[in-house]
């Protein structure tokens, strides 16, 4: 039950900051899911499955991620305009910057945000780096759009996603591009082989 | 150097905002307070040249580093750790390679910190500030390949990963208790040490232990003590137990206040720990005795985006570093053996 589709482009997905004023927890929340269904997050991170009318959210897995069990093959190689490549659940896509997958962002501690904190999401919609310092965040992720949400509206999200319930689902790491397009020589070394320069 | 992937390019292109000051920075360093009137390498008055034990690993650039705090201000250096700068406090380091390439500048304002940095023109004659993206795509190195200038945010993702964003201007930096093992450290005796600081008058509260006994690592062994310094520096200024990844639990940042226990705890935060990423068939932080299934080892020494520690600032793994590093996780075998 999975498909195959391509794209010309990279998402971008609309994310608006809309006016909010100072909110109480549960108002809060209700705005966090507001902006997490209009902002367009459960395209990629909540798996989908084929229903009679095409593929709809998978509500058993509400915004996990891209499902620790499902193998995923190397993607077709593309031709003429065609730029990116997804799997069936569209928690994996495929392009130039290699294989990313739709981090899981309910909140078990092992496998989602749970050890982050609300300073930690905001850092990383604001600079498109893991936790704010880490490696970059990959397309189609639009943490540029996303990252233009008032202080207001990025801790509204965070705090709704808290409420979802943790699901255990380790995420792949992301795949480099194929040999000859990485952005840098992969250097890992070998012991024994480490020499004193400069 | 410097081959960025377009879509990373990107991610750097779009920033957090800085800090808002009273007056917008300098377009020139030679505005900066830096250089004396119309100079462009003769120091102002009052600006001192100093030289932390630790350096910050930078692909090899050769550095330099001054400090200028307003007259008659000190350092409130009661805390060992967290030395609290008066306002109007500058810093600047200069990196060259085979010419002056850029020189970055922390100053602290009213509303806090602000991060700039000035791109040296190709002939050494001007350095105008960089914007606030940086400059991804880097300037041209006399020897080939190109060196990237960073964006305040990048500025930010380091010098605000604890809870003091003067990263290399410390009590441990400039113990007169230099420690010779450390990588790449110059010769400290031509640079400011905390007895200096004390004689000049600019610091206050400066705890008489460190005096009577300078600072250093509370190790074990000396190679333990270049490498806990030398991860203190490099890695402890966002992997630590204050700072915004304090929930990833692994703490490289050495705390003077504690002595050994603070070794203790960085051990006891990577050794035989599992790591949240593995890499390549490595597991753990730190293996002993098995530099290859230690994962702090491998991304010590990886330079793709996805993999490379640190994730910013360098191109090229620091190999006297990774040499070091992997003879002290041997050592910890011999260590643990009856």
């Amino acid at each position: 039950m999975t498909f195959k589709t391509t794209l010309l482009a990279a998402l971008s997905m609309p994310c608006l900051a809309l006016a909010a004023s100072a909110t109480p927890p549960g108002a809060q929340v209700k705005r966090g899911e507001y902006l997490v269904s209009f902002g367009g997050c459960h395209d990629c991170h909540t798996p989908k499955k084929m229903g009679p009318k095409g593929p709809e959210l998978d509500t058993e897995r509400l915004l996990s991620g891209h499902p620790e069990q499902m193998a995923v093959t190397p993607a077709p190689a593309l031709q003429g305009p065609w730029l990116a490549a997804t799997v069936g659940t569209m928690t994996a896509w495929s392009g130039p910057w290699g294989i990313s997958y739709a981090a899981n962002l309910t909140p078990d501690r092992e496998t989602g945000l749970g050890a982050w904190t609300e300073q930690n999401f905001v850092d990383t919609m604001r600079t498109g780096r893991h936790m704010g310092r880490g490696r970059p965040i990959l397309p189609p992720m639009p943490w540029q759009m996303v990252g233009k949400l008032t202080d207001q509206d990025l801790r509204a999200v965070f705090a709704y996603l808290r409420t979802l319930p943790a699901v255990k689902n380790r995420v792949a790491q992301p795949t480099p591009p194929a040999a000859g397009t990485a952005p840098t020589a992969n250097a890992t070394p070998t012991p024994g082989a480490a020499a004193p320069a400069n | 150097m410097a081959r960025s992937h377009p879509f990373i390019l990107a991610a750097v292109m779009v920033l957090a905002p800085t800090v808002q000051a009273s007056r917008p920075l300098p377009e020139h360093l030679r505005d900066t307070g830096l250089y004396a009137p119309g100079a462009s390498d003769e120091l102002a008055a009052g600006v001192l040249p100093f030289s932390p034990q630790y350096p910050l690993w930078s692909d090899g650039a050769a550095k330099r580093r001054w400090i200028r705090l307003p007259p008659g201000t000190r350092i409130d250096a009661r805390d060992p750790d967290r030395w609290v700068f008066p306002v109007g406090t500058r810093l600047w380091k200069e990196f060259s390679l085979g010419r002056r390439l850029e020189t970055r500048m922390l100053e602290r304002t009213r509303e806090g910190w602000r991060f700039a940095t000035y791109v040296w023109t190709d002939d050494g004659a001007d350095a105008v500030l960089a914007p606030p993206e940086g400059v991804p795509g880097g300037v041209p190195v006399p020897a080939g390949g190109r060196w990237s200038i960073p964006g305040t945010a990048d500025c930010r993702a380091c010098h605000e990963g604890q809870a003091n964003p003067v990263l290399g201007f410390t009590a441990l930096q400039l113990s007169s208790d230099r420690d010779p093992g450390a990588p790449h450290a110059r010769d400290g005796h031509a640079y400011l040490h905390l007895e200096d600081l004390l004689a000049r008058g600019l610091v206050r509260g400066l705890p008489a232990s460190l005096i009577a006994t300078p600072p250093r690592v509370a190790s074990s062994s000396a190679e333990e003590r270049a490498a806990l310094g030398y991860l203190h520096a490099n890695c402890g200024i966002c992997h630590n137990r204050q700072g915004p990844l304090s929930g990833l639990g692994l703490d490289l940042l050495q705390d003077l206040a504690e002595g050994p226990a603070s070794v203790a705890r960085t051990r006891g935060s990577a050794l035989a720990v599992r790591a949240l990423r593995p890499i390549g068939g490595a597991e753990v932080r730190l293996e002993p005795g098995k530099p290859e299934h230690s994962v702090l080892f491998r991304r010590m020494g990886a330079r793709d985006a996805l993999d490379q520690m640190p994730p910013l600032g360098t191109e090229k793994p620091d190999r006297e570093a990774l040499a070091l590093v992997e003879r002290w996780i041997h050592s910890l075998a011999d260590r643990r053996t009856p």
